[in-house]
């Protein structure tokens, strides 16, 4: 056994966290960062956040990530990391001319209380930004909300300090796609390219964490949303912001400073997820959804309607982000399984509210909870009372998959031992039937492995 | 191809030039003869793409990472303690039979500290999860690591460690200031994990029977992909018997009887040279320098340990062993050979491996053109004969020396003086290593904490037919059409210690000279020059996207 210590019973714990399901700020930081075209994330901190964040994300993607750090020592950590960061900028504009260096803090910066603004003003005054050049910042304490915190805080930190002041509104509307896969994001834009909208979509880390195989290095891959973009979302007639976690705080920024009117929706996982975003991108654009979107949602339900007794009442264990969970939740529900043990280490009490509202009369001992000790140890402890027939998550999963022999379908950050989230999409109809199609073939493989012979199947 | 000098100037020529002065030092064309100095173990400049980590990474990751029964707390945010949480390839076996005994190494502890624990404090915090631990797992130990944050608002995890310690009763709590500021990079961590493993743990308690006649611990092995245990069957089989390893496949038991050895032997000398120092000093077990990464240099470590020891029926059978090891060996050579012999390698990792796995390549016959560690000394590179000429700088003198004696009941010199001058008269040193420029051939160059840019620059101008590095470096020398052999990971291949590694190594290096996929960069449209200019449209892409 691999967790042979993970006992069924459960004692109530006020300060220990064991397994969790969230971590820090500046990874989400980085990996929006790394959604602008030509940008270089900067960590100002320890060498170790960027090393960590970097290995993270790239083991994730099997893809560059590269970024900067400030390298604080002892002598940092007492003074201040001021002059560490204006020798980082001007380093980093020396060496490896990108065209932002988009900077986020860390728990040690945030605890000494470096003033990010003041410092990167410094470092105009002083010249260290060339011409034409951008560095934008995210505060991202590690101490507050978890990875997702942080990639809303630098998702609107690059919207609100880019964004120009216009009186005009344009047609475009602003798409914040929230924490998904590259393949997603480029899902996502090929929904709305069919639609004929116009639309200015960030972050967007297609074509830079899928970037392919040429002989060369690119540095600053083809992909990202251009600055040039990013400053014109202050004049879109329209934000739409998928996830309120992930997504809302940005487009909260943009009408609060450029007064472009927003809309939350969920990330659009599933069948009516991807109906409400796109009927409401429809209402909003006067763009219609075209029949090829149409017959996409058709092939999903009819694949769903063909095979509806190998879902039904099945129990599901579902970590990761609330942004994805609270769409899944609701999409699981409706192929007929029953999310049952839910946990996210991502804080923030709509959760409670949705997961309620989504699951109180359907799967009424259903167990969810998000925030502090939220963790994989809890909801592995829930599974063992009261047994689960499928997992999805994030790798570190398999453990609990191994020990209780579940099977197990990965999703979510990190995917550390799998290849395909970051080139096959979960969003959209052709999202939902690749996870439909997962989730049958786990369980109808796990049958297959499991079946007496006499009740081994030829058809099914 | 480019000249080690113009490499040089190349890696030099975009830097501002306080950067330029700076990196000039850590870049050396070695003179094996005459060993240049090398400038190692500084701060890396802001804003420089390091490979470094932090001394976090080097206390709980490295050192105290692989041993299976010690739950290891995370007293900060939450990210340290998950980005540490089963990311490095320490495996372990149960000590026992029936494999009923602990194993806390899947699992992840933090305390996951809030903005309130920084405001007020974490040290209640830290008590209550310590209080959890003991009610909900009862481990024979725990371990506080701490993270950036600890060290500044001052929580006090050594006073912690000993309250709770006392008021638990059967349990020890031991704490680490490592916050990851301290020091320039995971080597600070290897150090302070050393000296709390020496104050807290080493000596704590005396084996159950004393079994064998030759009995020794390896030190700086940590059991990535397999490597300890491919060496605890070598050493079994050659009637050697291995009390502990610090820290690949322990446990708890054995750190706290390793000092009941007759030899240490030290692999990695970066990360545990302290530990070995001070178990000599303390209880008097000289240490020797090893290295199992290599055919031959397995059998030359097997042979240094038979010499050590001196007696005739134990060399016999560690011949033996090497004879009946080695034919494996050779014909495995014969296979590789022919697609690795005369390509060329690149090793810019850690603070041995740099140096070790040269020996391999040489074996392939392949020529190392250039290495690097990422956090070395000087004496890893100049060899130990430097240390008194190292001078201490301020991050250096921040990290604890600790002062050790002799211990007035358990020191006992394994050997007089007059032996131990013997043995290094027949050609054993002691307390020595030799550093890794000695063996590397005039003119190559040797490279400390190298930057991305300096990496990129290093690969186009010499193109080598297989770099060595880690998971960040990985994908972006891969995406210039060169192979990288990850050194912290192997990929999730190995073993790769001792005469079986080898072999493993062997193919797996093939394998990645000869893949042919390589020769599929590129469509045949995109090379055919027959075909009008515009026919590979790369503008079509740049119109489609601003559309």
């Amino acid at each position: 056994m691999l967790l042979k210590h993970t006992s069924k019973e459960i004692k109530e714990r006020k300060a220990l966290t064991v397994n969790p399901a969230k971590t820090c700020q500046p990874v989400g930081a980085m990996y929006a960062s790394l959604g602008i075209h030509g940008c270089l994330p900067h960590s100002h901190g320890s060498q170790g956040c960027c090393s960590y964040h970097r290995s993270a994300l790239t083991r994730h993607y099997k893809e560059p990530v590269m970024a900067a750090t400030s390298s604080f020592t002892e002598g940092a950590s007492v003074f201040g990391g001021q002059a560490n960061l204006l020798q980082a900028i001007n380093n980093i504009f020396t060496i490896y001319d990108p065209e932002v260096v988009a900077v986020h803090s860390t728990c040690l910066s945030e605890t000494i209380g470096d003033d990010l603004q003041q410092i990167i003003v410094k470092a105009k005054e002083e010249g260290k930004v060339p011409e034409g050049k951008t560095v934008i910042f995210a505060p991202t304490p590690s101490f507050v909300g978890s990875h997702v915190t942080g990639f809303a805080n630098m998702t609107t930190s690059m919207a609100v300090q880019l964004a120009e002041k216009t009186d005009k509104k344009t047609d475009q509307v602003n798409i914040v796609p929230g924490w998904v896969e590259p393949s997603d994001m480029r899902e996502i834009k090929r929904l709305l390219k069919l639609m004929k909208v116009p639309f200015v979509m960030f972050p967007d880390t297609s074509d830079v964490l899928d970037a392919p195989m040429t002989g060369k290095h690119e540095f600053y891959p083809k992909g990202g949303t251009r600055v040039s973009e990013l400053k014109t979302t202050g004049s879109s007639k329209m934000t739409l912001a998928l996830g309120k976690w992930g997504s809302e705080p940005a487009a909260e920024g943009l009408k609060k400073y450029h007064q472009v009117p927003f809309e939350t929706l969920d990330i659009p996982l599933g069948i009516r997820a991807t109906d409400r975003f796109l009927h409401k991108l429809s209402e909003v654009t006067s763009c219609p959804v075209p029949q090829s979107i149409t017959d996409e949602r058709g092939r999903l339900v009819d694949m769903i309607t063909d095979m509806q007794q190998y879902l039904y009442g099945k129990k599901v264990a579902l970590w990761g982000d609330p942004d994805q969970l609270i769409p899944m939740t609701e999409f699981l529900l409706d192929i007929g399984m029953q999310p049952s043990y839910i946990v996210s280490g991502t804080p923030g009490k709509a959760f409670e509210k949705r997961m309620g509202d989504l699951l109180g009369d359907v799967v009424p001992d259903a167990k969810y909870k998000n925030g502090e000790r939220a963790d994989m140890f809890l909801m592995h402890q829930w599974i063992k009372n009261g047994g689960c027939d499928l997992l999805i998550g994030n790798t570190y999963g398999k453990y609990i998959s191994r020990d209780e022999d579940i099977p197990f379908i990965r999703m979510g950050f990190p995917i550390l031992d799998r290849v395909g989230h970051s080139y096959f999409p979960f969003v959209g109809y052709t999202g939902a039937m690749r996870l439909v199609e997962k989730i049958l073939g786990s369980l109808m493989d796990y049958q297959d492995k499991t079946a007496p012979e006499e009740k081994f199947e030829l058809v099914m | 191809m480019k000249t080690s000098e113009e490499v040089k100037e190349d890696m030099l020529e975009v830097y501002p030039a306080k950067v330029a002065r700076k990196r000039k030092k850590s870049i050396v064309l070695n003179d094996p003869a005459e060993v240049p100095e090398i400038q190692a173990n500084v701060r890396t400049i802001p804003g420089i793409i390091t490979q470094r980590g932090c001394c976090y990474a080097g206390c709980k990751g490295v050192v105290l990472g692989p041993t299976r029964d010690i739950v290891n707390l995370t007293h900060g945010p939450i990210g340290c303690g998950f980005y540490s949480w089963l990311t490095r390839r320490n495996q372990t076996r149960p000590g026992t039979e029936e494999g009923n005994d602990e194993n806390f190494m899947t699992y992840c502890f933090s305390t996951d500290m809030q903005d309130s624990n920084v405001v007020f404090g974490g040290e209640k915090k830290l008590k209550q999860a310590i209080q959890e631990i003991y009610d909900n797992f009862h481990p024979k130990a725990i371990g506080i690591f701490s993270t950036c944050p600890v060290g500044l608002i001052g929580d006090d995890v050594h006073a912690v460690a000993r309250e709770m310690k006392e008021a638990l009763g059967d349990i020890n709590i031991f704490g680490f200031s490592c916050e990851g500021y301290k020091g320039v990079s995971q080597s600070a961590g290897h150090h302070i994990a050393n000296n709390q493993l020496f104050k807290h743990v080493i000596g704590n308690s005396e084996p159950e029977e004393k079994t064998g006649k030759f009995r020794i611990n390896i030190l700086g092995e940590y059991n990535i992909g397999g490597d300890a245990f491919v060496l605890e069957e070598l050493l079994e089989k050659c009637g050697i018997e291995l009390i502990s390893t610090f820290s690949g496949n322990s446990t708890y038991k054995g750190f706290e009887i390793s000092h009941t050895v007759d030899l240490n032997t030290v692999m990695c000398h970066r990360s545990i040279n302290y530990v070995a120092d001070m178990m000599e000093t303390k209880y008097g077990i000289p240490w020797i320098k090893v290295n199992f990464i290599g055919a031959k240099s397995s059998a030359k470590s097997l042979r240094k340990i038979a010499e050590y020891f001196d007696d005739a029926e134990l060399t016999a059978r560690v011949e033996k062993v090497i004879a009946e090891e080695m034919l494996a060996v050779e014909e495995s050579l014969k296979e590789v050979l022919v697609k690795t012999k005369g390509k060329t390698a690149m090793l810019f990792v850690g603070g041995s491996r740099a140096h070790h796995y040269q020996d391999l390549f040489e074996e392939l016959e392949m020529k190392t053109l250039a290495a690097g560690y990422e956090f070395g000394h000087r004496d890893d590179y100049e060899g130990r004969r430097v240390l008194p000429n190292i001078k201490i700088d301020a991050d250096s003198r921040n990290i604890e020396e600790l002062t050790v004696e002799a211990d007035p009941e358990k020191f006992s010199p394994r050997k007089s003086e007059e032996e131990l001058k013997s043995l290094e008269e027949k050609g054993l040193s002691f307390r020595d290593y030799e550093g890794l420029m000695p063996q590397m051939d005039t003119k190559t160059m040797v490279i400390d904490d190298i930057s991305h840019y300096e990496m990129e620059r290093l690969i186009e101008d010499l193109k080598p037919s297989v770099f060595c590095a880690g998971i960040k470096e990985k994908y972006a020398v891969q995406k210039m059409g060169v192979p990288l052999k990850q050194l912290h990971s192997y990929d999730y291949g190995g073993p790769y210690a001792g005469f079986k590694g080898a072999v493993n190594f062997y193919n797996d290096i093939a394998m990645m000279v000869g893949s042919k996929i390589w020769d599929l960069i590129g469509a045949p449209w995109e090379k055919d020059k027959s075909l009008p200019a515009d026919f590979v449209n790369k503008e079509s892409d740049a119109k489609e996207r601003s559309a």
